[in-house]
């Protein structure tokens, strides 16, 4: 890091594309070392705490045959730091061994469940956008008032429930009582053999092949893990936009923009929230982040089959290929998020592209 | 106590010559008491830790019934009621009991981590700091790492590896939540490092380890408070997390989140053997946070509403 | 000049609830201006910047403003809604603010936010507004508008960014202009620029102005006549040009504190200030 500085502060002549390829430098570095990081501990976990990690990946039912075969195959006669680097080339090519559990490659598994979990934490971060961002600012404008109170007990409230126990409040509520959602599943049994999805986004595949009663369907089954994941990403966006904006508020160009005669409504989503709107990205995309990351919980409550549901039912089973090769997916994308939204920031605010 | 008592004593208090460090440092306690204890949900999440501490305490004489051991004939999921203030689970256990021991697995789980988490950031927030140069890099890209993982997946994979039970959950939650710390004790420590204070005590040639040791760390231990109790919450959530998903706290102990886990059966029709203990960690979290705001308001009136 | 007034100001007051009582910012400051300029000066904190916010409507909503008479053009600003006053402000009033650094948007083009006073009270297509804007940063001696018209604040020189924002306040064609210390956050070279720029703009269009400052000697040589405040009082109401007859000994001590090239003054004078002025 201190090194791109010090290249960028000596750079003299072309001062700005020094100061791009440091930031680049920089981006990469932290991209690069975070993913080891990353892939050291999963590493850690996987083969240095287990006593016998063959054990740890086939579990003790197998028979001695096979045992043979996977110690010699995970290399695990090898020096640690040479089996960490066969470690790293295999991950990096997608390879995370076989799941004991589906006999499939842990990658073909994790690709036929990702989209679900990327459908649902998609639903969830744009209801906690669309529903927090405006009471964030509502709460920001009247300050003080019974909205800001109760807008700040919300967020509170999602701050402190444990996600699982909420969802399961829900199904009784929406699903037993209410009979307004259907039970928890991602379709009907009845459409899971007629429909094929393309993308693996039912909403999307259903739309796009106009089959509106799949559609409907999908979305009853969607739509409570969503709203609870979107209920969490609410508390955290809606505190966040108001706290963007309290300072948005009290900067000098909104008495300026006072003075220009401009309405309140222009003032707060025209100047105000454009302002705010920078870091709000960050915030949002690091909501997107974590509602990944909550899918875990959420998916085993709703049988919702994403990689959530995937990695706690390896875990119940002892099938630790399957849950560390979750585990590293999940991580990547976090942390790919996270460096993407920093990205993002500098993109997007006007007073970092002049360098 | 008449009022003219009360009233000198704040005066003394607030004294702005104190005569000793002990008056400072007293007047300074009070001055914070008195931002903190003015915002009532502050005063709210107290109470409610309070109660925590006290129903963790006293669990042997609050609770009627054994946590453990249930009348399995007679008084199977029965429905909230006089005998059963919460109703009783599927092994025709007192809920309520259940709940009130509980709070002291719930206690374990955070004052363990704490314990651990907090010293670990301490330390390498306060070497990183301190020694500045490569160390500082090097340590600081390693917190940032572990910054950037998902917590509870993390969490997950570790107690999958060490195997099921609360004390390897206490450990995965651990190791996935000292990097703040370490930032914050880095912060802390860059602003003194080069104070007119630590340099005298470097002339007095103390050495490096005993300057972090003495002089750094218990300058950061205000903010460290601050962050661990608003950090509190958290570390109950991933507990009871894990303990739902069956990798936490093993049955019989009456942990919050297995109970809810073993309530899930059970849910459609017997809704309260998940809903009570849901409702103790949310309480309890909620407790945490208002006393974290609350903290972080009195001791940096700066970050005001933020 | 009663047939050309502008603005008359009788008694205004604008008072702040605080945590320790009542703050009062201005205690009754009455004036009344034509299309003349007027200079208020007073030294920091004397309730300059409050009496200007007041006239424009821009006082905080936690503060209370009171007058016996407040009135643009025979419009009693107290009594009218919300939304008139609204289209008053930025359409005939109109203001200046002292840091074009904080005042303009960050993440708008100084074009956009000009374009964007001009839209909001008269209806015209983007394209004239535009030109109109060119047109005006032309007339606010920007020499490329088209440029500038694309830039964003953080793009352009502090003195670049005032000139800017007297553009985006006077492309209305304002009667009253209040300008808050328009130049104190200016490098002194460019000060003179835009005060110039500002004083012909004025003469060209016959506007009212209202020129905040606390150095009285800019405030004499560029206004008609001058209103001294202290503590939220006007302690004196003066021509420019006979200022050096001041009576009131705080505006005298305000013109003993000029420095003055060529005289070397041991000790510093210090400015005295007497509670019973702002009784
Ligand atoms: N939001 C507020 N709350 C309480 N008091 C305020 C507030 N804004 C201004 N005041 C008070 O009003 C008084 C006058 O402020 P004002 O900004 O008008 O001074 P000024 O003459 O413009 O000073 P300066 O030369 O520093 O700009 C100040 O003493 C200040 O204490
Ligand atoms: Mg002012």
């Amino acid at each position: 890091m201190s090194v791109a500085e010090n290249q960028a502060a000596a750079g003299g002549g072309s001062a700005r594309a020094v100061a791009i390829l440091s930031a680049l430098g920089r981006f990469l570095v932290i991209a690069v070392t975070t993913y080891l990081g990353l892939l050291a501990v999963t590493f850690f976990i996987g083969r240095v705490i287990p006593i016998d990690p063959v054990l740890a990946v086939l579990g003790d039912r197998a028979p001695v045959a096979v045992v043979e075969r996977t110690r010699r195959e995970m290399g695990l006669d090898l020096p640690l730091i040479e089996q960490f680097y066969i470690y790293v080339k295999s991950a990096l090519n997608g390879d995370f061994g076989t799941s004991v559990l589906t006999t499939n490659p842990v990658m073909s598994d994790i690709r036929r469940v990702f989209p679900a979990t990327i459908e649902l934490a998609t639903l969830g971060t744009i209801i906690g956008a669309v529903i927090g961002v405006p009471l964030g600012v509502l709460a920001a404008v009247k300050r003080g008032s019974l909205i800001d109170q109760i807008v700040r007990i919300i967020g509170l409230i999602g701050y402190s429930v444990p996600i699982f126990w909420l969802g399961l409040l829900g199904l009784v509520l929406f699903y037993a009582k209410l009979q307004w959602v259907a039970f928890p599943a991602r379709l009907d049994v009845v459409y899971e053999y007629t429909f094929t999805p393309i993308t693996g986004f039912y909403l999307l595949d259903a739309a796009m092949q106009g089959q509106w009663d799949v559609f409907y369907d999908a979305f009853r089954h969607i739509i409570l893990p969503a709203a609870l994941l979107g209920y969490f990403a609410l508390a955290y966006i809606s505190r966040m936009t108001r706290s963007f904006m309290l300072n948005e508020l009290a900067q000098e160009y909104i008495v300026a923009a006072r003075a220009k005669g401009l309405s309140e409504t222009r003032i707060i989503w025209g100047h105000a929230l454009r302002n705010a709107a920078v870091p709000m990205v960050t915030v949002i995309a690091l909501s997107y982040a974590s509602l990944l990351e909550g899918s875990v919980l959420t998916e085993t409550v709703f049988s919702w089959p994403g990689i959530g549901l995937y990695i706690t039912n390896s875990l119940q089973n002892a099938d630790m290929n399957a849950v560390l090769g979750g585990t590293i997916i999940i991580g990547s994308v976090f942390i790919g998020i996270n460096l993407l939204s920093d990205l993002l920031y500098r993109v997007l605010d006007p007073r970092t592209k002049a360098g | 106590m008449s009022a003219e008592i009360i009233q000198s004593r704040r005066e003394w208090l607030l004294s702005d010559r104190p005569a000793s460090r002990l008056q400072a440092r007293l007047g300074r306690a009070y001055v914070t008491w008195r931002r903190f204890s003015a915002n009532r949900l502050a005063l709210i999440g107290l109470l409610i830790i309070i109660a925590l501490l006290v129903v963790a305490a006293l669990a042997d004489v609050l609770a009627p019934y054994s946590p453990t051991i249930g009348d399995l004939k007679n008084a199977r999921l029965l429905p909230p009621g006089a005998a059963h203030w919460f109703g009783t689970d599927d092994l025709g256990r007192d809920i309520y009991s259940r709940i009130v021991y509980g709070s002291r697995w719930t206690l374990y789980v955070v004052i363990l981590v704490a314990v651990i988490a907090a010293p670990i950031g301490l330390l390498v927030g306060t070497v990183a700091g301190y020694a500045g140069g490569w160390t500082d890099a090097i340590l600081m890209r390693i917190t940032d790492i572990f910054l950037a993982f998902p917590k509870l997946v993390l969490a997950l994979a570790f107690v999958a590896a060490l195997g099921p039970g609360i004390e390897n959950a206490v450990l995965a939650i651990a190791i996935t939540s000292w990097p703040p710390y370490a930032r914050i004790a880095r912060a802390e420590t860059l602003t003194v490092r080069n104070s007119d204070y630590i340099k005298a005590v470097q002339l007095m040639g103390a050495s490096p380890f005993r300057i972090v040791l003495r002089h750094i760390m218990p300058l950061c231990v205000s903010s460290l408070i601050v962050r661990v109790t608003l950090d509190m919450a958290g570390i109950i959530l991933t507990a009871a997390g894990l303990g739902f998903l069956g990798l936490g706290a093993q049955p019989p102990l009456p942990e919050w989140g297995a109970m809810i886990a073993s309530g899930r059966r059970f849910i459609l029709d017997q809704w309260w053997v998940a809903a009570a203990p849901g409702a103790a960690i949310l309480i309890v979290s909620l407790g945490f946070n208002l006393l974290g705001d609350g903290l972080r308001d009195a001791l940096d009136p700066r970050s005001g509403d933020q | 000049m009663s047939g050309d007034t502008l603005l008359e100001v009788d008694d205004l007051r604008v008072t702040f609830p605080t945590r320790t009582g009542l703050v009062q910012a201005v205690r009754g400051v009455s004036f009344s201006l034509g299309r003349e300029r007027l200079g208020i000066v007073g030294e920091s904190g004397s309730g300059k910047s409050q009496t200007g916010r007041a006239i424009m409507g821009l006082t905080p909503p936690q503060a209370q403003v009171s007058a016996r008479k407040l009135a643009f053009d025979d419009i009693d600003l107290l009594s009218i809604s919300p939304r008139q006053r609204r289209s008053l402000r930025g359409n005939r009033i109109a203001m200046i603010l002292q840091d074009p650094k904080y005042s303009l948007d960050p993440v708008m083009t100084i074009g956009r936010q000009i374009v964007e006073t001009l839209r909001t009270h008269e209806k015209v297509s983007k394209a004239e507004a535009r030109e109109r804007a060119l047109a005006m940063l032309q007339a606010v001696q920007i020499r490329d508008p088209a440029r500038v018209f694309d830039l964003y604040p953080h793009e352009v020189s502090g003195g670049m960014g005032q000139r800017a924002m007297i553009a985006m306040m006077l492309i209305t064609g304002p009667e009253l202009m209040i300008a808050d210390e328009p130049t104190s956050a200016l490098d002194v070279t460019v000060q003179l620029d835009v005060l110039k720029i500002l004083d012909k703009l004025v003469a060209e269009r016959g506007m009212g102005l209202i020129f905040i400052s606390h150095d009285l000697r800019l405030v004499s040589s560029f206004c008609d006549r001058v209103v001294v405040m202290y503590a939220g009082k006007v302690v004196e109401q003066i021509k420019a040009s006979e200022l050096r007859d001041a009576q009131h000994p705080y505006t005298r001590g305000l013109l003993n504190c000029m420095p003055r090239i060529g005289f070397e003054r041991h000790p510093l004078p210090v400015l005295d200030r007497k509670p019973e002025w702002a009784a």
